[in-house]
């Protein structure tokens, strides 16, 4: 019992400590989900909710790393941007590329009204 | 079981002791035996194999010059454009999609001479480590259909292992070639970042992803290597340089190499996996090479960076996935709405937990806290390889902390299943080469792969190492 007060006590100090890393619940989880355009049901969020929290958890590993003076590295290669001759080539077959839309009206595609959105 | 090798087939074709179309059928035969019970393929094209096999065979009585690969029946994963021919990532929000491409790869094989037999399963848009997480349902281990063949190439590697297919494609983000390779007792090559094209391959994280061969010998994955790699300009990560030669180091040996052993090395093997492990270094030693002892402190982090640089990269590629261009579309009554019903219904739950936590990872406030310092661990990691490889040529790990696992094993807990990952991982984020290669049997007499890692446009002396490991199983 006295264990487990200790246990309960350090994970909140900890997470009082990180306070850079704030907690994620439902309604941060709602709101990234409107960002990356997913309709959660109920259970989703709630699931996904206790499923980042833990990952997330997980993550801090990292945290104890003294990362100050690091550079980041977004890609393996050294690489620098070069530009390729501007010269006209072949593209896609249009009708080809058509065929495979879920709507399309006069060789282009066909989306639902983007006007009076609910969002 | 056995099956006949590339290198096999490629000879007794070109020889005339067999044609491509007689190759073709035994392979088509034990789909027709096992794939009900396997499930490999997401499409078997056999029709076309079939009016390729023949141009092969009229190439042969003709006398007409043969690629290296000629009349060789290869399966490619489904996340690999063909033009016209179904490519679904194992995704609902995919299924009917018809590219107007070839992926580059996939003209390369079919330079080479290579018979195209099919497009192999996988976890949903590549991730997972078992192909449970495919929307059409999981592959088998031909070796126990009672557990995973590993993911997420685990249809391109049960294609091989079965016999239906002499080698397979597949693509690996964290380990998605090499592990199930290891899990299904084949080679498995992870090639340098830039080595192969990707130009076709649907994205899935563009810093990391990377095509290569499945194949049951070494000498095989070095024929596959050496037709599907070098430049192309389609691809703005591809190297400027041609293949590698690769079969022509295969018989080098290991004769003063060096070999490094992780003393640091990320805890959570199985002893039997340990005990291959072992077994290898001790192989290696007696035939020349020099164990070298190598700190690699960083390795233990690389599952946090990778879990939060692999979903954030995800998050931007898979919102191309909106219901417009392609795949399926779920009716709305304005655009937002159409897009959050397509995407909805069209991804699977795994997919939705990275597009989530990769969203999360990237967004403002948590940016800095997550992928900006997941980048900074990526680095050290690379940093820790770097003075690693100034005292040896290649590094050996387990490929998977386990053997082959039963279904359902991790799925609950989704960081249990990513914890597969553990040893793979770290080459991705490096951009360096790494290969696995069966050595003996484990726990439940299944197959363990041992894991040679190498650094960037290292793969001639990974591919010497992994010839002699191969001698000497």
């Amino acid at each position: 019992m006295a264990l487990e007060c200790t246990a309960k006590f350090s994970t909140t100090l900890s997470s009082l400590m990180r306070v850079e890393n704030a907690r994620i619940d439902d309604v941060v989880v709602a709101k990234v989900a409107r960002l990356a355009r997913l309709d959660l049901t109920p259970d989703e969020l709630a699931r996904m909710t206790e499923q980042l929290s833990g990952m997330l958890e997980h993550f801090r590993d990292i945290d104890k790393l003294d990362l100050a003076d690091v550079a980041p590295m977004p890609q393996p290669l050294p690489l620098k941007n070069v530009f390729r001759e501007d010269v006209v080539v072949p593209s896609l077959d249009r009708d080809e590329v058509l065929a495979n839309a879920p709507a399309a009206e006069d060789k282009r595609f066909r989306v639902p009204p983007t006007i009076g959105f609910t969002e | 079981m056995s099956f006949p090798t590339v290198a096999q087939l490629a000879r007794d074709i070109r020889e005339g002791k067999v044609t491509a179309s007689a190759v073709l059928e035994e392979h088509l035969k034990r789909v027709d035996e096992r794939e009900s019970e396997i499930h490999a393929f997401n499409l078997v094209t056999a029709e076309n194999a079939r009016a390729a096999a023949v141009e092969v065979d009229r190439a042969v009585q003709a006398g007409k010059p043969l690629g290296p690969l000629a009349g060789v029946p290869i399966a490619l994963k489904d996340n690999m454009c063909t033009r016209g021919i179904e490519t679904t990532c194992s995704s609902k929000i995919l299924e009917g999609w018809k590219p107007p491409y070839d992926a580059t790869v996939v003209t390369k094989l079919r330079e080479a001479g290579a018979v195209i037999v099919g497009k192999t399963n996988l976890d949903e848009f590549a991730m997972g480590s078992s192909t449970e997480n495919s929307a059409f349902g999981p592959t088998r281990n031909p070796l126990d259909t009672s557990r995973v063949p590993g993911g997420s190439s685990g249809g391109s590697a049960a294609a091989v292992a079965a016999g239906f297919a002499a080698a397979s494609l597949g693509s690996d983000t964290g380990g998605s070639i090499r592990q199930p390779a290891a899990l299904c007792g084949l080679v498995g090559v992870k090639p340098t970042y830039g080595v192969v094209s990707r130009y076709g391959l649907v994205a899935f994280a563009s810093s990391l992803d990377q095509i290569g061969p499945f194949t049951h010998t070494v000498e095989d994955a070095a024929l596959v290597m050496e037709s599907i790699a070098g430049h192309d300009p389609m691809d703005s990560t591809s190297l400027l340089q041609p293949a590698p030669s690769l079969l022509s180091v295969l018989d080098q040996g290991v004769q003063g190499m060096r070999i490094g052993r992780v003393v640091d090395m990320p805890e959570g093997s199985e002893p039997d996996v340990l005990e291959r492990l072992d077994a290898a270094f001790a192989a290696l030693k007696e035939r020349g090479a020099a164990i070298v002892d190598v700190k690699l402190p960083s390795l233990q982090f690389g599952l946090t960076a990778y879990y939060l640089v692999a979903p954030a990269e995800a998050s931007s590629n898979l919102a191309r996935y909106d219901g417009v261009r392609y795949g399926m579309r779920v009716d709305a009554p304005d655009l937002n709405a159409m897009y959050a019903a397509t995407r909805s219904q069209g991804f699977g739950a795994e997919v939705k937990r990275r597009i989530m936590l990769g969203t999360y990872a990237l967004s403002a406030g948590y940016y800095d806290a997550y992928y900006g310092k997941a980048l900074k661990v990526r680095r050290l990691i690379a940093d820790d390889f770097a003075k690693a490889y100034q005292s040896c040529d290649v590094v050996l790990t387990p490929t998977s902390p386990s053997v082959a696992f039963p279904f359902g094993d991790k799925t609950a807990d989704p960081l249990a299943m990513y914890l597969c990952d553990v040893f793979t991982i770290p080459t991705n984020l490096a951009g360096h080469a790494a290969m696995s290669v069966p050595f003996g049997t484990g726990a439940h007499s299944l197959p363990v792969g041992v894991q040679v890692l190498a650094p960037a446009l290292g793969e001639a002396t990974m591919f010497r190492v992994a010839a002699e490991l191969e001698r000497a199983r």
